[in-house]
């Protein structure tokens, strides 16, 4: 035993203590950095394309293999307004907004996971809007409408008998929550959830209302 | 002080204070396992009390329980070693008393308006007077002005105390902690439309929470606890504070990336919180070697028996818990089909229990000793310590039990509705179903059981622990007094491993 451990700089109290100083404000400063390059990236409509705008309710949304990056991605398709009715940017947004206020209103996270997170007591919100479970197309707007309107008597427990409870949710929160995951389907999730087949879309796709129909019908 | 009797009068004004909050802590408790327990038998029982206390509600007393009772905790054990620390007598303690009093009603208002109005309509108002309906802060916005308001009076207290008397290494980082914890919860308190905006916020919140700035509070009190209940030589502890702060925050801040992976967030976090955050048990081993190293080299000739074993707990349950369960599940190519199933739960369930319900336990036994007026609460107490080893047997094996019986429904959940079925709403009901499913809810219920039994066997222990003893404290000497007399190489291999 020659000299005292103690007197060695890799048992010292300052050098840790550096250490611990520097380490963590290295981290927390990287932390930041990339925090700015994130909130810029996933803003509404941004374009990096991660999270789409708002007014893509309008548009016919699946999620589909990209052989590129290995997994599922949102695709954006031809018009298929939701509830039949163009929204502008603004519109749909209140809409989006209305609906998320709702889902927090109601505390759905702590049944439901939305992008996985939450509680585990009922299915993933993330893309409900694609789920096949809602047939086809055409008759998803309605299922979801009367589902949220009445979930006990519309429940779909497939034998588990766990229901949801009635959140005697108004018209306009109804339409709300169904923009909400409709806008929330089209997030880009890097795969999340993996292997989902979605609901087949082969519906009529919206025509612009031409120049003669409209001076017909004036 | 009278040996074994409630010496709650001869307490110096920041003890009474941590008794204060340790008892309300004790309540919300035993609130947590209650709703707990209800929740568990509604995935059992799905019309159990449907319609009147649905799951979401129990749901959110038992995590918002289990978040108010272990910061009353923490708060209760700073109150606690603050004037031992310091040298001084608590400053602004008339402040303390009246904070402690307006964070407790409120928290009261909250679970009230919790149970009885549940939730209200889709408008912002909702979300500042009922419910943020996001998951761990549901707390309306009323009542988070009035925490941060209480966290600043609190950390005034704890700033003018040392400011007042002597820093120390502990204090140093306890204060410093404390800024980082309280400015997180200013990042929970906004509404956005924005999903991947509002959960890329809410987890500085939950993640810089409970993955760095309580791992290292706990840090400062495990450091703390050492001194105390072993005599633990102050250097080599607040060394050890030093190297595992370094290791916390250099694994824990970035960690929060696996987090990031599907939330929208870009794709350069799947790597950053895949490598940071597979680093985050190292802190966890390190400390796991520091308090059973200074428990060994003690020959575990502490003064007391229950809160020593409570903090040896705590090193084994914050490594298992935290560490191997969330490493289990924390690489991208895994997390895609365990994200959002039972491997959460049983992850969440073990790691709050093994690195902050064991640490505030401990203290709890360190805090009583006193209050019995220093007893003995070594080897043989009058009750050959019955209450307070079942008391942690039964916990243990409860969480434990319930922890595989979660983990065994994780798996096949990620099996049967990730793999095969692809998420959709039919696989999720499917996986629900399977017996492998069924029966783990079943277990997880009778160990929830078997651990409010001991919750409420260590409850009893902390009511009765140390009221018929008649010998005083046993006698620690502590390695900074002894040091001159133990070799100096011996005490190094301390440092050394």
């Amino acid at each position: 035993m020659a000299e005292s451990y103690e007197s060695q700089w890799w048992v010292s109290e300052s050098f840790w203590r550096k250490c611990a100083i520097f380490i963590t404000a290295g981290m927390a400063l990287v932390l930041v950095v990339l925090t700015f390059h994130t909130l810029y990236a996933i803003g509404a409509g941004a374009d990096a394309g991660r999270v789409p705008a708002y007014s893509v309710i309008n548009y016919r949304i699946d999620y589909v293999p990209d052989e590129e990056r290995g997994h599922l991605v949102p695709e954006i398709g031809p018009m298929v307004p939701l509830f039949g009715e163009v929204m502008s940017e603004e519109e749909a947004k209140a809409l989006v907004n209305h609906g998320k206020l709702t889902v927090q209103a109601k505390n759905c996270m702590n049944c439901h996971t939305l992008l996985g997170n939450g509680a585990y007591y009922a299915p993933d919100l993330t893309k409900a809007w694609l789920d096949p479970g809602w047939g086809n197309e055409q008759a998803r707007e309605l299922l979801m409408t009367m589902f949220l309107k009445d979930p006990v008597t519309n429940a779909r427990t497939f034998g588990t008998n766990r229901k949801m409870p009635n959140q005697d949710l108004t018209d306009d929160e109804v339409r709300g929550v169904i923009a909400y995951l409709k806008w929330m389907s089209a997030i880009d999730t890097n795969g999340f959830p993996a292997n989902f087949e979605t609901l087949p879309q082969d519906g009529p796709v919206y025509e612009p209302p031409s120049e003669a129909s409209e001076e017909g019908a004036s | 002080m009278t040996l074994g009797a409630l010496n709650y009068s001869d307490l110096s004004v920041g003890k009474k204070l941590a008794i204060k909050y340790f008892t309300v802590a004790m309540v919300l408790f035993l609130a947590q396992m209650l709703f707990g327990l209800l929740a568990a038998w509604q995935f059992i029982a799905p019309d159990f009390l449907f319609g009147f206390l649905d799951f979401n509600v129990n749901r959110m007393v038992h995590i918002n329980a289990m978040v108010v009772w272990l910061l009353y905790g923490f708060i209760g054990s700073i109150f606690w070693l603050i004037e031992d620390e310091s040298g001084v007598p608590l400053v602004g303690a008339k402040i303390a008393e009246a904070t402690f009093w307006v964070l407790t009603v409120a928290v009261v208002i909250v679970v009230l308006v919790y149970l009885f109005v549940q939730s209200g309509p889709g408008e912002t108002a909702t979300l500042w007077l009922i419910n943020e309906g996001r998951e761990y802060i549901e707390a309306p916005r009323w009542a988070d002005i009035g925490i941060v308001v209480c966290m600043v009076a609190i950390f005034y207290n704890v700033l003018a105390t040392f400011l007042k008397g002597q820093w120390s290494g502990i204090s140093g980082v306890l204060v410093l902690d404390l800024i980082a914890l309280a400015g997180l919860y200013l990042c929970g308190m906004f509404y956005t439309t924005n999903l991947p905006v509002d959960q890329y916020w809410w987890w500085w919140v939950i993640h810089l929470w409970v993955e760095a700035t309580w791992e290292v509070l706990v840090g400062c009190i495990m450091a703390w606890g050492l001194i105390k209940t072993l005599g633990a030589r102050r250097k080599i502890v607040t060394t050890w504070l030093y190297i595992e702060v370094a290791l916390m925050f250099g694994s824990g801040i970035l960690g929060l990336g696996h987090h990031y992976f599907w939330i929208g967030t870009p794709e350069y976090w799947l790597g950053i919180g895949g490598f940071f955050s597979a680093l985050e048990p190292i802190p966890l081993v390190a400390m796991v070697v520091h308090s059973v190293y200074d428990a060994g080299k003690h020959a575990f000739r502490s003064n007391n028996h229950p809160a020593l074993a409570w903090l040896i707990a705590h090193a084994f349950g914050n490594f298992f818990g935290a560490g191997v369960w969330g490493f289990m599940q924390t690489l991208p190519q895994i997390n895609l089909y365990t994200h959002g199933t039972q491997w959460a739960s049983s992850h969440g369930h073990l790691a709050f229990f093994g690195a902050y319900v064991t640490i505030v336990v401990a203290f709890i036994y360190l805090a009583l000793q006193k209050l019995r007026g220093d007893v003995w609460m070594s080897g043989g107490l009058v009750d050959q310590g019955r209450k307070w080893k079942w008391a942690l047997v039964l916990t243990h094996v409860g969480m434990v039990g319930m922890t595989i019986a979660l983990l065994i429904a994780g798996y096949e959940q990620s099996f049967v509705e990730r793999a095969v079925g692809g998420s959709t709403w039919q696989a999720y009901f499917e996986g629900q179903m399977r017996p492998w499913f069924v029966e783990a809810m079943w277990w997880r219920m009778a160990f929830g059981v078997l651990m409010t039994v001991g919750v409420v066997l260590l409850l009893w222990d902390f009511l009765t622990i140390g009221a018929k003893e008649t010998k005083p404290m046993l006698e620690v000497k502590s390695l900074d007094e002894a040091h001159e007399d133990v070799q100096v190489g011996e005490v190094g291999v301390a440092a050394q491993s």
